[in-house]
């Protein structure tokens, strides 16, 4: 019997098999950030398990509330800092080089096909996009990952996506998972691998599949996965190409992942994209999702732009081609916050701050914070936020505030608007 | 072995998540204890009042389906625990909260709808009992009506439960 992509990748990770249904795996990268994991620090300590298993498999950031806003978040930052610092472990990202975690850690190319992941963070599933195996954890799962370098799971099951047809213009990958939570619900691939097949997933780049990976956990999945293929290899050349003879020779080694003709799904779901209007959300779950049409005109006080959903420099590219030349509206306030530092870079090089400043959006540093209501961006008591992030939990970037996801496209096109809008028009018109 | 049981709070909807068992801002709390205050302050559910929860004797949760969704953070776990609540009786749970729940020793108990129903039925002042040697839960109403409930725990799961949560089971094996 064949297998998928997730069942190759924990046979070649079995450490343990307590029950037959349970597995402890090896774990190739254990990533770190500022909130979860200050208290896996002190508590390790208060038992005297002060180690870890490998620093150089442990990636650490300060991310979610940076720079500190006040003494609490300024001592966990310091626990975290401390820590890697006495431990050496060598990939330690602090102010001035942090960004969201799940767009810095593919950046420096830490996730590879294959490798098992994990991180105190639930959108940890977004490292799936490059065939790898990568779970949210809690804290103690966390510690256990640092002190011994392994995790248990109960043997997943795959739920397989194809995503077929041809995206229209104006509709992007996050469009697409909007449309998938909505036909799965919040918890129809819970305990369940997402495995996004199809040509639309090989034609999207690996910033899209990261999007589309991102939020297979609002629909309760533990991670996210695409087969890795050119474009990953593509991505990776930088950090892999002393490990082949040439790009090729990467392609074929990663087919090894690849899940088998006769592999066994839990289920599987299609769908045809071709016909897909931009998505938003209209409630406080991320499958309360409706087209774009349905929505219009509803009422916008902040637009937000960044997180590990959609702060990527392709989604910035997108959004500044809908904002150059128009100024957002004045009941509106845009906040930008780019993904990385490079993100940051790139848009500094390629103008595209500049349409966000001239469109009057101000833009932050990269970091979390507006996305979960901690920093940067925090909305009042019943007010409402267009937004690219992933969440729109009653009161989750400010008590007794609603948030809108959407796209970066649909976001710029509502930020101009000064409530929700179609982004397509404005494309239109750019091509006319 | 630890007790679990004892008067139970009942959340009549699904899909309470992380962020309403405790919100963001308070992820800067570096000791559990700073999250006692704020269990449940940003649930949304008609009627009630989370001033009405803590430090009020409840010992147990019962609710719907796909408790805990949302995100990774053990504080949703924490603020329970810290306020002596350790064991949530659901339709189903988040992976991840669930989880959490059984790598703090703490008891996460899945039960068929039906069965939900039927604790409901018995609220709202009601006590449940897990007896884990025999599976079974058992709720009391006020007035002493009893129903009793099998159950099935992960094997895995219980042997966290009956070690004291994932990292002791974890240290002393890898």
């Amino acid at each position: 019997m064949g297998k998928t992509i997730t069942e190759k990748i924990f046979d070649a990770h079995l450490r343990d098999t307590p029950f037959a249904d349970n597995v402890v795996l090896d774990i190739d990268v254990v990533m770190c950030h500022e909130i979860t994991t200050p208290l896996a620090i002190t508590d390790l300590e208060a038992r005297g398990l002060d180690r870890v298993f490998d620093p150089h498999k442990i990636k650490v950031v300060i991310d979610h509330v940076t720079p500190s806003k006040d003494s609490k978040s300024a001592t966990q930052a310091k626990i975290l800092r401390d820590w890697a610092r006495r431990h050496h472990i060598p990939d330690f990202f602090d102010v001035g080089r942090n960004g969201v975690c799940h767009a810095l850690f593919p950046e420096k190319g830490f996730i590879r096909p294959g490798y098992t992941v994990i991180m105190g963070d639930s959108h940890t599933c977004t490292h799936g996009a490059f065939g790898a195996f990568a779970a949210g954890v809690g804290t103690t799962d966390l510690e256990v990952g640092i002190l011994k370098g392994v995790c248990a799971f109960r043997r997943p099951q795959t739920l397989r996506v194809e995503i077929h047809g041809v995206l229209p213009q104006g509709v992007y990958a996050k469009d697409v998972i909007l449309a998938v939570i909505k036909r799965l619900t919040v918890k129809g691939a819970t305990d369940m691998v997402m495995e996004f097949v199809g040509p639309v997933v090989e034609a999207m780049d690996m910033e899209s599949r990261m999007t589309l990976c991102n939020m297979a956990v609002e629909a309760g999945a533990t991670c996210g996965v695409c087969m890795p293929d050119r474009v990953t290899a593509e991505y990776l050349w930088p950090f892999i190409a002393s490990d082949y003879a040439d790009i090729q020779a990467a392609v074929a080694d990663f087919q090894r992942w690849h899940s088998d003709p006769d592999a066994q799904y839990a289920g599987t779901v299609r769908f045809d994209v071709s016909d897909l209007a931009p998505q938003v959300t209209y409630g406080f779950k991320p499958d309360e999702v409706k087209d774009v049409s349905e929505m219009e005109g509803a009422p916008v006080d902040q637009v937000y732009m960044g997180s590990c959903t959609n702060g990527r420099i392709s989604d910035l590219r997108v959004a500044a081609e809908i904002l150059a030349g128009h100024r957002i509206a004045d009941t509106v306030r845009g906040i930008l916050a780019p993904a990385t530092p490079k993100v940051y870079q790139q848009a500094l090089e390629e103008g595209i701050l500049k349409i966000f400043l001239d469109a009057g959006f101000c833009v932050t540093n990269p970091t979390c914070g507006a996305c979960l209501g901690m920093s940067n961006g925090v909305l009042a008591e019943g007010e409402i936020c267009a937004s690219t992030t992933n969440r729109n939990f009653n009161g989750r970037m400010g008590k007794g505030g609603m948030v809108h996801l959407m796209s970066p496209a649909t976001a710029a096109a509502t930020a101009i608007a000064g409530h929700i809008t179609d982004p397509r028009p404005y494309l239109r018109r750019e091509e006319a | 072995m630890k007790n679990f049981g004892g008067k139970a709070l009942l959340l009549d909807r699904n899909d309470i998540n992380t962020d309403e068992i405790i919100p963001a801002k308070y992820l800067t709390e570096i000791t559990k204890m700073g999250l006692q205050p704020h269990l449940l302050e940003d649930l949304k559910l008609g009627g009630f009042d989370p001033a009405s929860v803590c430090r009020q004797g409840y010992r147990a949760i019962v609710t719907r389906a796909n408790f805990g969704c949302g995100s990774s953070r053990e504080h949703a776990v924490w603020v329970l625990e810290v306020n002596d609540i350790t064991m949530v009786v659901a339709e189903s749970f988040a992976r991840i909260f669930r989880q959490n729940m059984f790598n703090n020793g703490l008891l996460a108990v899945e039960l068929p709808a039906a069965d939900i129903d039927a604790i409901f039925a018995l609220g709202p002042d009601v006590e449940i009992q897990a007896d884990l040697a025999g599976n079974r839960l058992t709720a009391t109403a006020a007035g002493g009506e009893q129903r009793s409930f099998a159950f099935r725990l992960n094997e895995f799961d219980r042997e966290l439960v009956l070690a004291g949560g994932w990292l002791a089971y974890a240290d002393q094996r890898y």
